[in-house]
């Protein structure tokens, strides 16, 4: 009975098929699409060396190693607790677990810039915990290591709210029968829960990276912004705008975008991973 | 199951590691923002600049929600109900925005619509500013809060199927009347729970709007911007009390999304994001 058409396209009893997928076309090619073509564009037409003297300059390479750097120990962090946490939700009943649970939430809803001084307030030498760990040698306000603190802010919930349906889908006898099995708890843990989680695992981990890679808001204000030392790669892009240099800040997203366009793929084989595991 | 000692170790742990990343964070703007009293917290909210600031995040987030929601009724009223060849490139795309840097989100309309871009110049002699002015600000958080309705809209409308609208139909109700009395029933929920998080990114977006804004103060100023600018001259009492109407606002979205999800959880697709 159907009828084959372009893209396809069969033909259905529910109507306004032409009008919403045009729309969705449209808008997604003139807000998304054409905008996004035109960092590319724009570098193409750049040339080689002068797209290599501002992406790849000495500044910039520290940039990237700082940017990646920090969200990959961001992310690694957050995969340890966010684990853990979304064990505990799970698996455990404690008073006032509700609210923890919609605590957990808060990276997402609160504006990064909120973020960014409410850390650097907390951290900072006179700081409720900035004046602990200056003492000890630990200065994290204005350092790398603020970096690592706001992207582990940022990227907590990216794990949790991977980890934790996979978990409950799991159920608790498995680690009873693993229990009555004769296995130890740390061999319950290492041989039945890890492997189960262990996609989802993964995904939240490239979740949070990918998302701490391009973080700008919250990592602004804590970073200290030294040049060579503890500026980001998207400061960088809005230092050379700031000096009208749109073909520099134009180089550095392009290499930004192609670095989180592979990210994005990686997630993508992973969640297939995921899935599979899970349907199997 | 694990029991006795361990579990509360796990569980202390836990509460341990929450309390000092989330808790402590939360409780710090509003700790700082009282920190000169009362008197001086509302002095730096009702500051006409502040005011101005608020005003403009409204209208930003007036114009990009309602905008999100057509685009995402559209766009899941045309994934869910029909087949159609690159589907799943479609929905891929749609993601995107997600992954992009918000100050890159940004970049991307000063290189169209700045004075050096494309359109820079016929932009200028035609007497339309769109960077360093309010266009500017609503396209960037436009553009970074695109997937949200929609990527919340299709999974639960793929899981609903087309039965129930199918039947309708059959039955000879109109096009507009099965959306209204059939599909947007059984969706209201989610709708409402991905408008939520989208309204919550569109009036907290800071990298993408501070590219675009050219931070005029009274004018292109939204409110993550203004917390910037006071913190950056050192008026932290100010700074910290927009924040924690911003704070507020994040802390409202996080108990109606909670709400949502335990009185509604089977007509909502998923937490997070």
């Amino acid at each position: 009975m159907a009828t084959r058409t372009l893209l396809g396209y069969r033909r259905s009893i529910l109507p306004g098929f032409g009008l919403t997928f045009g729309f969705t076309v449209f808008a997604l090619s003139l807000i998304v699409l054409i905008p996004l073509s035109a960092v590319f564009i724009k570098t193409a037409g750049m040339g080689w060396d002068q797209f290599v003297a501002v992406a790849f300059s000495r500044r910039a390479l520290l940039a990237y190693r700082l940017s990646f750097g920090a969200a990959a120990i961001a992310a690694l962090i957050n995969a340890v607790f966010g684990l853990l946490v979304a064990w505990v939700l799970v698996r455990t009943d404690f008073p006032g677990k509700r609210i923890v649970s919609a605590l957990v939430d808060l990276p997402f809803a609160l504006p990064t810039a909120v973020a960014g001084i409410a850390l650097t307030a907390l951290y900072a030498s006179n700081g409720w915990i900035g004046q602990y760990l200056e003492p000890a040698g630990i200065k994290v306000a204005f350092s790398p290591l603020g970096v690592v603190v706001a992207l582990t802010f940022i990227g907590l919930p990216f794990v949790v709210r991977t980890v934790e349906p996979v978990l409950a889908d799991l159920g608790a006898e498995v680690e009873e029968a693993a229990a009555s099995l004769g296995a130890t708890r740390w061999q319950s843990f290492t041989r039945v829960v890890f492997p189960a989680v262990a996609p989802a695992l993964a995904t939240g981990f490239a979740l949070a990276f990918a998302r701490g890679v391009g973080e700008y808001g919250s990592v602004i204000f804590i970073a200290g912004n030294l040049p060579f030392r503890s500026e980001i790669a998207p400061l960088l892009i809005v230092q050379q705008l700031e000096q009208y240099n749109y073909a520099g800040a134009t180089a550095i997203a392009a290499t930004m975008l192609v670095a989180s366009f592979a990210v994005l793929m990686a997630i993508n084989a992973l969640q297939a991973w995921d899935r599979g595991r899970r349907e199997a | 199951m694990t029991t006795g000692w361990p579990k509360y170790l796990l569980i202390t742990l836990a509460l341990a590691f929450l309390g000092a990343n989330i808790a402590l964070p939360l409780a710090a703007v509003f700790v700082e923002a009282f920190a000169k009293g009362w008197d001086a917290y509302v002095e730096g909210i009702i500051e006409p600049d502040a005011l101005a600031a608020v005003r403009l995040t409204l209208l930003v987030a007036a114009i990009a929600v309602p905008f999100n929601i057509v685009f995402g009724l559209a766009a899941s009223w045309a994934i869910t109900k029909f087949d159609f060849r690159g589907k799943a490139v479609l929905i891929t795309m749609i993601d995107l925005p997600f992954s992009v840097s918000p100050v890159v989100s940004g970049l991307i309309y000063v290189l169209l619509f700045g004075l050096q871009g494309w359109f820079g110049e016929s932009l200028r002699d035609a007497g339309v500013q769109i960077i360093f002015a309010v266009p500017g600000i609503v396209l960037a958080t436009v553009f970074v809060t695109f997937p949200f309705v929609a990527r919340e809209l299709i999974p639960l409308m793929q899981e609903q199927g087309r039965d129930e609208e199918e039947a309708a139909r059959s039955l000879g109700a109109g096009g507009w009347t099965v959306f209204r009395r059939v599909t947007l029933p059984n969706i209201k929920w989610g709708l409402l729970y991905g408008v939520l998080l989208c309204n919550a990114r569109a009036m907290g977006e800071f990298g993408a709007v501070s590219v675009v804004s050219g931070h005029i103060r009274g004018l292109t100023n939204t409110m993550p911007l203004h917390v910037e600018i006071l913190y950056n001259e050192y008026n932290f009492v100010a700074a910290f009390a927009v924040a924690s109407l911003l704070a507020g606002l994040a802390l409202v979205t996080l108990l109606v999304k909670s709400l949502l999800e335990w009185r509604f959880a089977d007509t909502i697709a998923g937490s997070g994001h």
